[in-house]
């Protein structure tokens, strides 16, 4: 991996390596009577741990200008296989704190592992452990191949990669020690803050230069999607998270905002990282893989300009809808509410156009697991949209609002679509990139995908019938007036869903591992000889001639 | 219309509507304009083909 650096590279890698050292020093310094200090010496033991890689590898040969011809796929590589880390460690997590709520004593008296830890433990693994590092490795694989372009240098990409997992690693480890600025998806404190701000700008800056390089007139659409997945989020996350630190050797904040106006900014936030993480980027993947491998074009091009303009507009608007029957202005819920309902106008084109650009491929659906991940997330995609829209409407809400209903949405999403368009576009790369045939076993990934299907549907059954359960019955009164059920009737009614719901989760997450190994297998087996293209993976349009350039 | 939270309202109600409306135009002329349509159609059908190596 170092030896694909250059010899000013790996120096300017030294530099901001021993920099990192530094701060992490002055943190643990500073910090040693707080939690910032246990993360002063972990930032300083990731810094000189890969000093030490860089070193050791200073005596290999500079890269050949040979590598110019190719593309950079190392950064894509290293982020596949971090992302499959995050998704059976984010995953198991999850499995254990769905256990924790039905059977709350596993927490064994111990404050690292009690439900509030635990849980953003989860929610950051799978959300920006496996889905982040997913997006940036296809990011990188599909700017490249859509711009013709090879990345613009070979430090900057794996100082993204490498810098956002190590703003990964100071959340979880910072949740297990305390460490929250209580807002949800936004819970690291300030200084992951700001490390992950320097992280994303050299994203944003490295896509764009990318971008600079491309020899098609025109940008893809899904580089669109990418690019507002990664220029959004730098606003979401800077605007979220402004605070005003206690001090250097403090872990602890506070936020600008106070009162109604914290709320709002962190439902626009939260609201928007859904839009923007959850569905920007995995929209930019599906429009990418889904026509490569089916070997077809998008069904409509136009289309998916509309629903992209459509979706970036809208989204910006709608987060109020989390805040129906606060002390918000009505105003304010009335427009998120309207802005949720329209966007299911775009929603469903982008949905529609993924499974008409199969019309032709269907045969192709029933015998390729991986494809038929990507369809499956389409029709996920317009599921888990309409519910969205539908959750959004102040009365429904009221109903739904604090409620498993809304678990359940979330997963119908975060399975359904996002970890099933992942793993499609996974299975899809892993060969390209590793220059092998095909999958390892084609036969795993058909394990995988039911074990995916099979656990999703177990749980988001589970929870809209917990969900229902819970609006109903807290809404249930007596012909006194008085409300028929306390809260705990409500809690024991939902033990067995909890129950049916880890279930669901041990099954997802049993296909993860299945999905692990299958890689693991698949990089370790022989590549094919140089000359060979990956006939058997590649669908068959894509072996054409190159067309000659314009 | 004297404090800030009253001539916010009064933007979301009046401007609002018709930056929204614009935007909507405006994409739909980018979209449906005839010369257009030759590139679209060739960038749907370019990722599908002569993609294994950079042009430089």
């Amino acid at each position: 991996m170092v030896a694909q650096l250059t010899k000013s590279e790996r120096q300017v890698a030294l530099v901001i390596l021993l920099a990192l050292t530094i701060v992490g020093l002055i943190f643990a310094g500073a910090g040693k009577d707080d939690p910032i200090g246990v993360h002063g010496f972990l930032i300083m033991a990731c810094a000189i741990a890969a000093i030490f890689a860089v070193i050791s590898a200073s005596a290999e040969p500079e890269p050949s200008p040979e590598r110019l011809d190719t593309y950079y796929d190392d950064p894509s590589k290293i982020g596949i296989v971090l992302a499959m880390a995050w998704a059976a460690v984010g995953m198991l997590v999850g499995f254990w704190v769905a256990l924790l709520l039905a059977f709350p004593d596993l927490t064994f008296d111990a404050g690292w592992a009690s439900f509030g830890r635990l849980r953003p433990v989860h929610t950051s693994g799978v959300i920006f452990g496996f889905g982040g590092n997913a997006l940036i490795a296809t990011s990188f694989y599909v700017m490249q191949r859509t711009s013709r372009a090879r990345l613009p240098d070979q430090l900057s990409p794996l100082f993204v990669l490498f810098g956002y997992n190590l703003f990964c690693l100071l959340a979880a480890t910072g949740y297990l020690m305390g460490i929250t600025q209580s807002k949800e998806y936004a819970e690291p404190e300030w200084y992951a803050d700001i490390w992950l701000v320097i992280v994303w700008v050299t994203y944003l800056v490295l896509y764009l230069r990318t971008l600079a390089r491309r020899q098609e007139p025109h940008i893809y659409v899904a580089n669109w999607y990418y690019l507002a997945f990664v220029l959004v989020v730098a606003m979401l996350h800077i605007v979220n998270n402004l605070a005003v630190p206690v001090g250097l050797g403090s872990a602890k904040s506070y936020s600008l905002f106070s009162g109604v106006q914290d709320a709002m900014t962190q439902w626009w936030y939260g609201h928007n990282a859904v839009a923007f993480f959850l569905t920007a980027g995995f929209l930019g993947m599906m429009y990418y893989y889904l026509p490569k491998r089916a070997g077809r074009p998008l069904f409509s091009y136009r289309m998916s300009i509309i629903s992209f303009w459509g979706i970036t507009f809208l989204y910006m608007w709608a987060g109020s809808h989390h805040l129906h029957y606060t002390a918000l202005p009505q105003w304010v819920q009335t427009l998120g509410m309207t802005f949720s309902v329209m966007l299911l106008v775009p929603s469903w084109s982008a949905a529609a156009n993924a499974l008409l650009t199969l019309n032709g491929a269907w045969h192709k659906v029933r015998d390729d697991a991986t494809l038929r991940f990507m369809m499956v997330a389409a029709v996920f995609y317009g599921l888990t949209t309409f519910e969205g829209s539908f959750l959004a409407i102040r009365p429904v809400n009221a109903l739904s609002h604090y409620t498993d209903w809304t678990v359940g949405h979330v997963h119908a999403g975060a399975l359904g679509w996002v970890a099933m368009i992942t793993f499609g576009a996974i299975y899809a790369s892993v060969p390209w990139l590793w220059k092998r045939d095909a999958m390892y076993s084609a036969r795993l990934v058909e394990v995988h995908f039911w074990f995916a299907v099979t656990g999703t549907i177990i749980y988001v059954i589970s929870m809209w019938n917990s969900g229902i359960i819970q609006g109903l019955m807290w809404r249930t009164y007596t012909p006194e007036g008085t409300l028929a059920y306390s809260f705990v009737d409500s809690l024991i009614e939902m033990h067995p869903y909890y129950i049916a719901r880890a279930i669901g989760g041990l099954f997802f997450l049993i296909g993860t591992l299945v999905g692990c190994y299958n890689i693991w297998m698949t990089v370790r087996g022989e590549a094919l000889p140089a000359a060979t293209e990956p006939a058997g993976d590649i669908p068959a349009p894509a072996i054409a001639a190159r067309q000659p350039a314009e | 219309m004297d404090s800030p939270h009253d001539t916010l309202v009064l933007v979301s109600k009046t401007f609002g509507l018709f930056y929204l409306i614009a935007l909507s135009v405006a994409v739909l002329v980018y979209v449906y304009w005839p010369s257009n349509r030759r590139k679209f159609d060739r960038a749907a059908q370019a990722i599908l083909q002569g993609e294994d190596k950079p042009w430089r």
